[in-house]
Parts: structure tokens; sequence; C-alpha cells
């Protein structure tokens, strides 16, 4: 919690607010990675077909397999790389965070095979006084386009720190 | 192919079929398996009582946000879209939880030439309780 401090924002997040960071590209997607996030999303019953069944799934609009649209292809990262939002806030106290919320935008699928390069900024931030004492909330965006080019995803993440 | 629902068929102040999942380790270990989400307050009880929670750990928002997207999917099958899902995590999900998607439309129209359907949309748990307040917007096939 922050205690005896005036503001959490910090000049560096004032800095870095709106301006993109270094893009991230994912691993190719393999079929096998969505077939296992369908599984772990809908356990214990079966996910649908379109998500595993290339057979069924040439026989959609989607013409294969495609990803749910919450699947997440940059997961297992060798490198790590810290996402703009967590530059970090002022008073040198340590934090708690926690996930607010986000509104995603889809545009095309993913698919087995797909490249996904993500490029993220600090979009907007404020803070107010509120259960916890002083409360600092970020908006992160993060856009998503595949190896076409083409608009995948871009979500709106609201983190919660105090 | 799977068309379930066309976009004639459905009416503001619709609700779509309510979908559920009970969750423990089961959930959310296969979930940190697949996102390589290994946080220690969603695998261990201390962890998460450390971290204020005092039943133990609990599970991944995130998670919930794929039970709305699946809620969403297999009511309207394959044939329509998903165009966007918001949400707000507001309760916690606790380990035995049942977790219910719930979703009523509230706007129907017609942009850049998709049939869309807005919806507001909800994760309740087994007390009633809201835990992720949010809404979405599909793109339903013509029947025609």
């Amino acid at each position: 919690m922050a205690t005896g401090v005036d503001t959490l924002i910090s000049p560096a997040m004032e800095e870095v607010k709106g301006k993109w960071g270094e893009a991230r590209v994912s691993p190719p997607i393999a079929a096998s990675d969505i077939r296992k996030w369908a599984i772990a999303t809908y356990w214990p019953e079966t996910p649908p077909p379109v998500y595993w069944d290339e057979d069924y799934a040439r026989t959609t609009r989607w013409g294969g397999i495609v990803a749910p649209p919450d699947f997440n292809p940059f997961a297992w990262a060798v490198r790590r790389v810290a996402p703009a939002a967590m530059a970090q806030p002022a008073g040198g106290v340590r934090l708690t965070n926690m996930n607010g919320g986000q509104t995603d935008t889809y545009g095309v699928p993913m698919r087995p095979g797909d490249v996904i390069t993500a490029r993220s900024r600090l979009k907007d931030f404020n803070e107010r006084q509120g259960r916890f004492g002083l409360m600092l909330y970020t908006f992160t965006e993060n856009e998503w386009t595949n190896q076409k080019g083409e608009f995948v995803r871009r979500r709106i993440a609201t983190s919660i720190r105090y | 192919m799977t068309i379930k629902v066309y976009f004639e068929d459905v009416s503001v102040g619709d609700e779509m079929p309510a979908w559920s999942r009970t969750t423990d380790f089961m959930n959310w270990n296969r979930y940190a398996a697949v996102n390589d989400e290994f946080v220690p307050f969603h695998m261990d009880d201390e962890a998460g009582r450390k971290a204020g929670n005092k039943e133990g750990a609990f599970g991944m928002g995130n998670l919930r946000y794929a039970y709305l997207a699946n809620a969403l999917r297999d009511w309207i099958g394959d044939e329509a879209e998903i165009r966007e899902i918001g949400c707000q995590y507001r309760a916690i999900n606790q380990k035995n939880d049942t977790l219910t998607v719930v979703g009523r439309v509230v706007e129907k129209s017609i942009e850049g030439g998709e049939n869309r359907v807005k919806l507001t949309t909800n994760v309740m748990n087994q007390a009633g309780e809201t835990t992720c307040p949010g809404h979405a917007v599909l793109v339903l096939p013509n029947r025609s």
C-alpha cells in the first residue's frame, strides 16, 4: 500500500506515455498450441472441433483450424520483456498489482503457422484515493497483427496498483 | 459448418444460454500450463493468503475471460464472429466456485456491412454475485 507519498505517477511514466514500445514477434503458432489452449479453457468439456479438427474446420467459413480469440501466442517466451505499463511508479514502495480488466477488439482470427507481431504502449493513467489508499490505474494498449499485416487484436488493459 | 444463431432471430432483451464451469486446480493448472501463468497466488493456498485472500489460492482473471469467449462461441457457432469482449474483474474466483457466464442482447445494428449484436455480459458465482461485468459485440450471419 502506498502511504506517505503524494503521487504514484513517476517521470518515467510521463516519458513513455503514448509511445509505442519495441515490437515483439511470436513464434509460429502450432495447431497443437491451439488444441491445448482450447482443452484447458473448456476443461472438463470437449472444445469445439473448429479449434482442433482440421477436416471439420475445412468445412467452415474459416477453411481450417482457427484459434480461440483469447489465445496467447506469446506464452512461453524464451526472453521476457516488461511491458511499458510496468514503468516503475513513484514513491519507491512495493505495490500490489491487480488485473482490473480489459477490452479486446478482434480482426482476423489466428491460425496455425501465423506469426504475430505485438506492440504496446502506456496509453493513459490516473490515480485516486480508494479503499486501499492511493490507487494508480494504468491503461495499456496492445496491438497485434499477423505476418500479412492484417489486424488481429487490440487490447486495452487496466492495471490497478496500490 | 454450423450456424446456430441468425441475426434476424435475435431481439433486444434476449438472453444467451447460460454457460458454467466449476473451477479448482484442475482448471487453473491447465490454464497456467498453456498461458505460462505460474503466479504463486494461483497455485498455492499459502501464497493466496499472503496476497490477502483468506481462502487461499484463487483463479486467473484471464481464465474467466476465456469462459466469456467460450460461452459466446458455444452460443453463436463457428460461422459467426466475436468482434469485441470487455470485462472488469470485480470479485475473486475462489476454489470450487461455480462460475456462470450470462448475457443479454442490448443493441442490434448494421455497421460497415456487419450484422452486429451487442450484449451486456457477466460471470456470476454460485452465490449470485457479480464477478466480471462486461460487454461483447458479435457479428451474426443473415438467414437469407
